[in-house]
């Protein structure tokens, strides 16, 4: 009986099974690759605002606290967003006319408020405090960045869950002392594992807490 | 319809054999269960009914597996769905004592039937989203009842009044002034002599000061009040017994036997939640105390205040009358009062009672309804005396309202004016009499005869329809004003919010009328009227405080002496009434819905009724006995007719209703309502006329061919089996004997003999537990609101609860015991356990329910796909499947309500009670911020916080002296369907009564 299929065949299937091993690998890395993705993430995405506001200018620029205008950080769940009047206790004064500054002088003038781009925005079913953060040793640029080299905000990290567990797993790494927080030039010194582990027993972090940081009612309620 | 509408009729006849043929206890639901019906057989085995999951909501397969395909084809592309861009609105001026994302609260009260009652509400970013009682008010003690849950959904109706009618066109505030410049001009010029004005009870002394003003400057003027659940009686009681109305205010801490003919002290009064607060500290045992309390109930048709009781007799409304006479000839009140009750069964009952009166002498108490006759209210008032309660556990003070009156002859007056041409100007504040009032009134006919009609309501109901002018009214959560208690403590009522829809309030229109310019706003008046009466020595101060506070400390009223009149009592004594074959009916504000005032509450709507655990209907109640007289079965609809008019309505069975007696609720069969209470029920105030206002007799009731579908949750989530002890109770005699009764004969697994892992957790830091007593849990529902409340419960609808898929994180269910006419009711607030070795963890197989270091058994949203396999593995039956999308997403007034600390749920993911992981979040977080742990007492729950019994207790268990580790080892504790070995950390006290050896069951039954 004369054979069906020619030797050639032979190859052929073999590159059929890897083409398919390829393509599935290939597939789900490309899905992966543009879940990881700025466009997807948004991370280092700057977001146009109704006014400019530049974070490089007035906290490298000016030196203004974090809290200078997000004022509920140490306080509540809230970081807080500067009522239209903080921005006019010094542009009442200084760039009084600029045209930037239109938007914040037309809210104080009808009372409505200025319409900001949410930079960083979790899902509802998340509930994030930032002052429990904030008291435990966690610094505002180990979420936000370097924001003060941001003309225009953008956000520095995916807030994915992995990347909130990786700190939940393992706090040593990214705590600092109290008085570093507001800090946002701290760079994490080079035994930081030795001094992240002190903090943790320092600020009542402990062993069996470790372990409670990873439960789901952490954060989902 | 897949489901039929009626059951095939139930044999009541083999239902008692059943029942006097079990031995032993023996608790059932419902009479399907009894007669084990194969529906019911089936109900208890499947989660759900046969069809409640699957699609039958119109669309045909084909299309529905069309969509499916389709849907399954772009599943995979709805996941790249970037987040959208959403922004963030700061203020422009930010108040100051306001942190976003941290809640405020402030004192206030709400007004029920006239009477305050103190508040305080709960706001985030300045909008109000739950009210609860205010711990410093007496009537309160921190305790809500079901409507102060609800009221918030009210606040945020969308069917709410939005604007000024006036002759069915939308006007403006300024319209409305212009009009009552000229009216008041008109009415100048005669004294007021065509003017009137028709409220509700007022207790509010500014509104008090107002009228006061506004009948001196109008001589002729008149003012009439009209409550349709009016104490009337209760009011002409007192004069009847001491020659002027005087207030009863009762101490329930202070009785050791309490007897209530008819009363429902527990639910319906206005003083409820502080009576049912002390009622239930007297049932509360433990190891060191073994006093309890007796209550003996004499009612027509189970209430609140009757499942409660340790003795309860039913009997007709009518012949309730014969029990207080029999019981004052036996005391020696007086001479030939009657002695015959014309009941065998009852004489060995009440020789019982009247035995442990006379040993209870000054610590007792004897109080009767506001549907019993005046005469009744009296004869109380000459028992207590008798007893030597008064000024022991009963005292007289002053009435707390503004010029009492008898409200039916107030109205009748009124009623008859408009006839005879007399009222010219009518204003009617709120109480929808079109609606409301006795049909024999006719007062439609007559308030569209009054040329000047003007109505201030909350919402365009059936009396706005007929008034010339329609004036919006605010919500009490937007408005200034203040009124009194039932014991007559100032409580001051302060607005969360600026008014939605720019209502006004009473104070406004009434000052509006002296024209004083300008027009002054609520705050203004309510401040004017305390400031004029000089309260305090530094006003400002004090007025701070008293708002700060939201009660004026020290203004309950005084003791008041009075004198009885036996003679004017007796001598009033009519013919003894003979117990009568014909049917009575008797008038019942609903339990939900009231008058029909929350009649567009979804929340409110859907709760199941606390007894029938009807919801969405009301019913026509009947007795099981007169059920099987007249071959009556349950949706069956039958025509009353009570002096010559007739309504028609579904029937229900309810066990424990006495023989002869059909209870109708009101508030139902609403014609002018928003959209939730559109077509519920029928309107049961049709029959209902000032002669029988209560109750009447020779109600006349034909079966017709039509069958109604009513749905009741009281077969939902069937536990029963007869080998499990789900409910356990005893007799105080039996704890007294043996403490320890409970854990008898349980079967208590060893903790290590379980296939768990039972190191995984170990509980090192805090180990949350509640314990839920079951001898003070009066089943009223304010649990069940305020976890609605709280948890931003979707409402679901009639069709839905049919299905069981109603939402509510806790339950209660009733239990009954013993015979169908008189049995004993046992209610039982059922949320999740928060298992230790929690069946329902195990097999998701999403890990979307997990447990926690603390002891939580969660249920994470945006993991849950919606197998349902957790629900089909729990054993108590607490988890809710949301089917559809019951959230209302749409509905822009609603937003604001829900609880922003809380997931807004989503359609295809289970849900369940968290014990409040917001609040313990909130709290632990607070308590880390301090370094500290969570004091005793920082966490409250919904359900406890709403609590009027103090039932529920919830805390750390890890805590040294926690309140709720202490119930723990208390004798009472038990674990439900313990033999599982689930290791459930919340537990129950079993149930205790405090029967009286001397009355025999066979002497009821």
């Amino acid at each position: 009986m004369a054979q069906i299929f020619r030797k050639s065949s032979n190859s052929f299937a073999r590159a059929s099974l890897a083409g398919v091993v390829i393509f599935f690998f290939g597939f789900w890395g490309v899905v992966y690759a543009v879940y990881r993705s700025p466009y997807t993430t948004n991370v280092n995405v700057p977001l146009a605002q109704p006014a400019p506001f530049s974070h490089q200018h007035h906290v490298a620029g000016l030196g203004l606290d974090c809290r200078y205008c997000h004022t509920t950080v140490e306080k509540s769940a809230f970081a807080g967003m500067p009522p239209t009047e903080i921005c006019m206790t010094c542009h009442s004064q200084v760039w009084k006319d600029a045209p930037v500054l239109a938007p914040v002088r037309e809210s104080l003038a009808s009372g409505l408020p200025i319409e900001w781009n949410r930079v960083n925005q979790l899902p509802d079913f998340v509930f994030f405090n930032h002052s429990i953060h904030v008291q435990k040793g966690v610094g505002c640029s180990t979420c936000h960045g370097a924001v003060d080299q941001m003309p225009i905000t953008w956000k520095a990290h995916s807030l994915y869950m992995r990347w909130c567990l990786d700190c939940h797993e393992a706090p040593q790494k990214f705590l600092r002392p109290r008085d570093q927080i507001f800090n946002v030039e701290w760079q994490a010194p080079p035994d930081q594992l030795e001094r992240g582990r002190e903090l943790i027993a320092a600020y009542h972090i402990s062993t069996n807490r470790l372990q409670q940081l990873r439960d789901c009612s952490m954060c989902h309620r | 319809m897949k489901t039929p509408h009626t059951a095939p009729q139930l044999d009541l006849a083999a239902v008692r054999a059943r029942l006097n043929g079990a031995r032993g206890q023996q608790y059932w639901r419902s009479l399907d269960e009894i007669a084990e019906t194969p529906e019911f057989k089936e109900m208890l085995q499947r989660e759900f009914p046969n069809g409640a999951s699957e699609w039958d909501d119109g669309v045909s397969r084909r299309s529905f597996l069309k969509m499916a395909a389709a849907s399954l084809a772009l599943a995979g592309l709805t996941a790249c769905t970037k987040q959208p861009v959403r922004q963030i609105l700061p203020y422009v001026k930010q108040p100051e004592e306001l942190v976003p994302g941290e809640p405020l609260f402030y004192a206030t009260s709400m007004q029920m039937g006239g009477y305050a009652t103190g508040a305080l509400a709960t706001s985030r970013e300045g909008h109000p989203i739950k009210v609860d009682g205010n711990p410093e008010h007496p009537g309160s003690l921190g305790a809500s009842s079901v409507w102060m849950q609800a009221s918030i959904m009210d606040l945020y109706d969308p069917d709410r009044s939005q604007a000024f009618v006036h002759n069915g066109e939308i006007s403006t505030w300024a319209d409305f002034l212009f009009e009552l410049n000229q009216l008041t001009h008109d009415e100048e010029a005669r004294q007021g002599a065509g003017l009137r004005f028709l409220t509700e009870t007022i207790t509010s002394p500014t509104l008090a000061a107002q009228f006061e003003a506004l009948l001196k400057k109008f001589p002729q003027a008149k003012w009439h009040q009209f409550d349709s659940i009016s104490r009337d009686n209760v009011r002409e009681g007192t004069r009847l017994a001491f020659g002027e109305f005087v207030e009863t205010q009762y101490r329930f801490d202070q009785a050791a036997v309490i007897l209530s003919l008819e009363s429902d002290f527990l639910y319906t009064h206005a003083q409820r939640l502080r009576y049912t607060r002390d009622f239930t500290d007297g049932r509360r045992v433990s190891a060191g105390r073994s006093d309890m309390n007796r209550l003996y109930v004499v009612e027509s048709t189970p209430t609140v205040t009757g499942t409660m009781a340790d003795h309860r007799f039913p009997l007709g409304s009518g012949e309730v009358e014969n029990v207080a006479r029999a019981i004052a000839q036996r005391l020696g009140a007086g001479e030939n009062l009657g002695t015959e009750t014309q009941n065998p069964r009852l004489e060995g009952w009440l020789s019982a009672l009247v035995r442990d009166l006379e040993s209870n002498r000054g610590k007792s108490i004897i109080l009767a309804g506001e549907g019993q006759a005046p005469i009744v209210h009296a004869l109380c008032h000459l028992l207590n005396d008798k007893l030597g309660n008064v000024g022991k556990t009963l005292f007289y003070t002053q009435p707390a309202e503004f010029r009492p009156a008898n409200q039916l002859e107030s109205l009748r007056e009124l009623a008859e004016d408009i006839k005879t041409g007399a009222v010219e100007t009518l204003f009617i504040f709120g109480g929808n009499p079109a609606y409301s009032a006795p049909v024999d009134f006719d007062f439609p006919a007559a308030l569209s005869k009054v040329k000047r009609s003007i109505y201030v309501s909350t919402d365009l109901d059936e009396t706005a329809a007929l008034c010339a002018w329609h004036v919006p009214q605010a919500h009490y959560l937007e408005s200034w004003g203040d009124g009194k208690s039932f014991d007559g403590t100032i409580s001051l009522q302060q607005p969360l919010i600026e008014p939605l829809y720019g209502g006004k309030t009473a104070h406004e229109i009434l000052g509006a009328i002296f024209q004083q310019q300008p027009i002054r706003d609520d705050y203004e008046v309510v401040r004017e009227h305390w400031q004029a009466e000089k309260k305090w020595p530094d006003f400002d101060k004090g007025w701070r405080r008293a708002i700060h506070d939201g009660v004026v400390e020290g203004t309950g009223l005084p003791e008041k002496h009075v004198s009885l009149k036996t003679e004017a009592i007796t001598g009033a004594l009519g013919a003894e009434r003979k117990s009568a074959n014909d049917i009575e009916v008797v008038f019942r504000p609903d339990p939900s819905i009231w008058d029909g005032r929350f009649a567009n509450n979804g929340w409110l709507q859907e709760c199941a009724r606390p007894v029938s655990k009807l919801t969405w209907d009301n019913a026509v109640i009947i007795s099981p006995a007169l059920a099987q007289r007249r071959q009556l079965a349950t949706n069956d609809v039958v025509e009353l007719e009570l002096n010559g008019r007739k309504i028609r309505g579904p029937v229900w069975i309810q066990p424990g209703q006495a023989e002869n007696t059909v209870t109708l609720h009101l508030g139902y069969g609403r014609e002018r309502v928003g959209r939730v209470g559109r077509g519920v029920g029928f309107n049961a105030g049709l029959l209902r006329d000032s002669k029988s206002f209560w109750s009447g007799s020779g109600l006349q009731m034909t079966k017709l061919a039509d069958h109604y579908p009513l749905v009741a949750t009281q077969t939902h989530h069937n536990l029963q089996s007869p080998e499990r002890q789900i409910y356990r109770e005893g007799d105080l005699d039996q704890f007294r004997g043996d403490p320890q009764f409970v854990k008898r004969d349980v079967e208590a697994p060893p903790n290590d003999k379980t296939l768990y892992n039972t190191d995984e957790y170990k509980y090192e830091g805090y180990k949350w537990g509640m314990s839920i007593d079951l001898s003070t849990c009066i089943g009223c529902n304010a649990c069940l609101l305020a976890c609605n409340a709280e948890n931003n419960i979707p409402v679901v609808g009639k069709e839905q609860v049919k299905k069981n898929r109603e939402m509510y994180w806790i339950r209660i269910d009733t239990y009954y015991k013993g015979t169908l006419d008189n049995p004993e009711f046992s209610h039982m607030p059922v949320p999740c356990m928060h298992c230790e070795h929690a069946p329902c963890e195990l097999v998701c197989p999403v890990e979307a329910t997990v447990h926690d270091h603390e002891g939580l058994n969660l249920q994470i949203y945006n993991r849950c796909v919606g197998t349902r396999f957790c629900s089909n593995n729990c054993p108590y039956k607490v988890r809710r499947f949301n089917f559809l999308w019951y959230a209302d997403y749409k509905t822009p007034s609603f937003k604001p309500m829900y609880n922003p600390d809380v997931t807004v749920r989503w359609r295809g993911v289970m849900e369940k009670c968290t014990y409040c992981i917001q609040r313990i979040s909130r709290a632990r977080i607070t308590a880390e911020k301090e370094n500290r742990r969570i004091g005793a007492g920082e966490i409250q729950t919904a359900c406890q916080q709403a609590c009027p019994a103090n039932a529920i207790v919830f805390g750390d268990l890890n805590a040294p002296g926690s309140k709720v580790g202490g119930l723990k080892s208390h004798p009472l504790d038990y674990s439900m369907l313990g033999e599982l070995n689930t290791r459930p950390r919340t537990t129950y006290l079993a149930k205790l009564r405090n029967r009286n050896s001397e009355i025999k069951e066979s002497q009821t039954a």
